[in-house]
């Protein structure tokens, strides 16, 4: 049965199918911020092992994590992370057994996306 | 009938073979984050932007500096198992075997990278 099974089994959704939807998008969202992630964690720990190695590799290395290149990784950064953190409550929340039903789950993605701008600009206000 | 207790029944079951340890692992690591993590957006930004001084005396304190370990590490072990999930989803055969030890050990390195350089700077 298991060999029978092998060429039907559904595939992940095809983007290029499926109409652009808040469940779908927020998803998507979900998987590309927890992903892009990585991008601020490389610098930000670079960042740190040129501090704990002299002050000359933390002059290099702070002056690329403060320029334009490092606001913009870390400004995005500090979005995606905001962004991860609400959609990760909000499966949470699934999991748990709530808010499954469309208007709920739309409402909760709406949540998801303006929350985390709000964070993130009062984040920047308040760092 | 068949005389197997409900446990035995559920042990290795589904095309994981570890049933639903993987997805558990992620919520669990998720509550911990969540828990973690603004705190140590809160550290990490006012530490950005300082001189090496101020930085070296903020990441020395016990407390950011046992915050930024657990971010660090738990972080780690949660984007590992998270970015395999979407490499199981697009790749397959050697190509996803590939990704996933390189997302894995990459995983892995940052975190021995980060608590190389927290232990320097705190101890």
């Amino acid at each position: 049965m298991a060999e029978a099974n092998r060429t039907i089994r559904p595939l992940s959704p095809h983007l290029q199918i499926y109409r652009p939807q808040m469940s779908s998008i927020s998803s998507i969202l979900t998987r590309i911020t927890g992903n892009a992630l990585i991008v601020g964690v490389v610098l930000a720990v670079w960042w740190l092992l040129a501090a704990a190695t002299s002050p000359e590799y933390f002059a290099t290395a702070n002056a690329v994590a403060t320029s334009w290149f490092g606001d913009l990784v870390f400004t995005g950064s500090l979005w995606a992370v905001w962004y991860h953190y609400l959609s990760g409550l909000r499966h949470l929340i699934w999991d748990a057994g709530h808010g499954m039903d469309l208007p709920t789950a739309e409402k909760l993605g709406w949540v998801c996306i303006i929350g985390s701008v709000v964070l993130t600009l009062i984040t920047i206000v308040l760092v | 009938m068949r005389y197997i207790t409900d446990r035995k029944r559920a042990v290795g079951k589904g095309p994981s073979h570890s049933g639903t340890e993987h997805h558990w692992y992620m919520q669990m690591s998720a509550v911990g984050l969540a828990f973690l993590v603004p705190t140590f957006i809160y550290i990490f930004g006012s530490a950005l932007g300082q001189g090496h001084e101020a930085v070296l005396a903020i990441f020395g304190r016990p407390f950011p500096a046992i915050l930024t370990g657990l971010v660090i590490f738990v972080g780690m072990r949660h984007f590992a198992k998270g970015a395999t999930m979407m490499i199981e989803d697009y790749a397959k055969g050697t190509a996803r075997k590939t990704a996933i030890f390189c997302v894995v050990s990459l995983s892995y390195a940052i975190t021995a990278v980060g608590l190389f350089a927290l232990a320097r700077i705190a101890l």
